[in-house]
């Protein structure tokens, strides 16, 4: 009890007087995960729209496969990156494996069914709300696309958020294809991982307490962004 | 009546809009059913419009007249029959019509981009905008309420907003769905007061009501529909006074029809 309260101050004062090793860490977390989630929506957006609006053969199998995706094990999606990115995997000459690059490509793949998957379900509803209208007015398809995504900005922006949430909190995967490497590819996640179990509680403890921050921070947003929705917009 | 007299009369600038009216008709539905899933819901509708009068299709719920005036506007397709807007097809009249739905369909903007966005989707360009939103805000009393939200507003702003962004365009025919049929007396008294206006414009009016107090004030003329069937189309002086289907004559005096 006395080592926790020890590892607990010292964690404390190690996020007062922002240590550097702590933030480096921090900030090579926020970089990884803020890219994968960029390019998760900028790939599930646009995604989850087309799936909402066109129909095709297979749809229904792929809406399914999208909803299972969203809770994708970290892992399996890490195992399956590394495979890709080894020495003898088809992508293994761009020798990215053990970069910040392949941690950002696998949260990028878990992120992408998330944001995806919500994305088409805020426009599959507005779209039965507003198709009428807005063939009524003889709006094109294009701006009825943009139309849906922008009257729909405060749900797809809480699944972005959602997106983050999972993507920053996320060890397996990155673990798997970062290697955990000081300095290169270690995020708060990993290095939490790899101190509790060489008993350095403190950085440990200090990045614990920088996460359920973040965690909360990112949840207190989702909330004020719904709470603005429904006082704006009903 | 006396707007309906002025745009029989051709005298004045109303008149000269209502012969742009007059080009998108007459509206003409021959033998249309819509039957969807093999059970049908409209049966056998013949019907002319060709006068630049207020048309007021009247029915109980569930008679058939959101389904009626949704075929009218091209957004569904009769089952059997053809519609026409003077020999075009519903898709390309549509473009001269407004339309206001039953529930009003707002978007989640402020008040006027909700109108710039109706002329945007029209192609109207971007600097050309500004001064239309005004004056339709402008006529259907909005003005002071341009910037708030569009879902904020109470129920009787909201369905003006949406009568004034379905005219926006200066259509040649407003159709409207029950536009007050969820409001109260104060309310509805304002979007009839709207539409008479609209009206006095130049713009073919035809809409549907379960309200036959409502029929009364606005009608010119009257569809009176039940059960899928158009039972009678008559001028409104001669359907309140002496109805000829015996079902209408029920209907206006307020008892209950089967
Ligand atoms: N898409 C649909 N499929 C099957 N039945 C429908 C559909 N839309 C409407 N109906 C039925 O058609 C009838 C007329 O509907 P509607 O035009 O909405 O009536 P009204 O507007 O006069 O109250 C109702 O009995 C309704 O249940
Ligand atoms: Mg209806």
């Amino acid at each position: 009890m006395a080592d926790f309260q020890t590892a607990l101050l010292t964690a404390i004062e190690l996020v007062i007087r922002l240590d550097p090793d702590l933030i480096e860490i921090v900030w090579l977390s926020l970089k990884i995960s803020l890219l994968a989630v960029t390019f998760a929506a900028l790939i599930g957006l646009p995604l989850g729209a087309a799936i909402a609006l066109w129909r095709f053969p297979g749809r229904r199998v792929l809406i399914i496969l999208l909803n299972a995706a969203m809770g994708l094990p970290p892992v399996v999606v890490g195992l399956v990156v590394y495979l890709l990115l080894s020495r003898a995997g088809p992508l293994g000459p761009l020798g990215l494996l053990f970069t910040p690059t392949a941690m950002v490509i696998a949260q990028c793949i878990l992120v992408t069914p998330i944001i995806a998957a919500l994305t088409r379900q805020t426009v599959t509803d507005l779209h039965e709300e507003y198709d009428e209208y807005l063939r009524s007015i003889g709006c094109g398809a294009l701006r009825s696309i943009t139309t849906l995504l922008w009257d729909g900005r405060f749900r797809l922006l809480t699944a972005v958020l959602a997106g983050f949430g999972r993507a920053i909190a996320e060890v397996g995967a990155v673990l798997i294809v970062g290697g955990n490497i000081q300095h290169v590819t270690r995020v708060m996640t990993t290095t939490i991982a790899l101190e509790t179990s060489k008993g350095n509680l403190a950085l440990a403890l200090g990045l614990g307490l920088v996460l359920i921050t973040l965690a909360v921070a990112v949840n207190a947003t989702a909330t004020a962004v719904s709470d603005t929705a429904r006082r704006h917009h009903g | 009546m006396a707007d309906s007299l002025a745009r029989t009369i051709p005298a004045s600038g109303v008149a000269e809009r209502a012969s742009t009216a007059g080009s998108l008709l007459p509206l003409v539905l021959d033998q249309v059913c819509y039957s969807p899933h093999g059970k049908p819901v409209l049966q056998d509708i013949n019907l002319e419009l060709a006068h630049g009068l207020r048309t007021v299709i009247l029915g109980p719920n569930g008679a058939g007249k959101s389904l009626l005036l949704r075929l009218c506007h091209g957004l569904i397709e009769p089952t059997k029959g053809r519609i026409s807007w003077a020999g075009q097809s519903t898709a390309a009249a549509a473009n001269r019509q407004g339309m206001v739905f039953q529930r009003p369909v707002l978007l989640r903007r402020k008040v006027a981009e909700n109108i710039a966005h109706a002329l945007a989707a029209k192609g109207v360009r971007r600097r050309d905008r500004e001064a239309l939103v005004r004056a339709s805000l402008e006529q259907a009393g909005l003005t002071h309420l341009a910037e708030r939200p569009a879902r904020t507003l109470s129920g009787g702003e909201q369905q003006r907003l949406t009568i004034a962004r379905a005219c926006v365009c200066d259509p040649d025919v407003l159709l409207l769905d029950e536009p007050s049929a969820s409001l109260d007396p104060a309310a509805a008294r304002a979007v009839e007061e709207l539409v008479v206006r609209i009206h006095a414009a130049g713009t073919r009016i035809i809409m549907t009501t379960h309200d036959i107090a409502q029929a009364r004030r606005l009608a010119e003329e009257v569809i009176f529909l039940h059960h899928g069937r158009l039972l009678e189309h008559s001028p409104a002086d001669e359907f309140f006074s002496a109805p000829r289907d015996p079902a209408a004559a029920r209907f206006i005096r307020g008892e209950l029809i089967d």
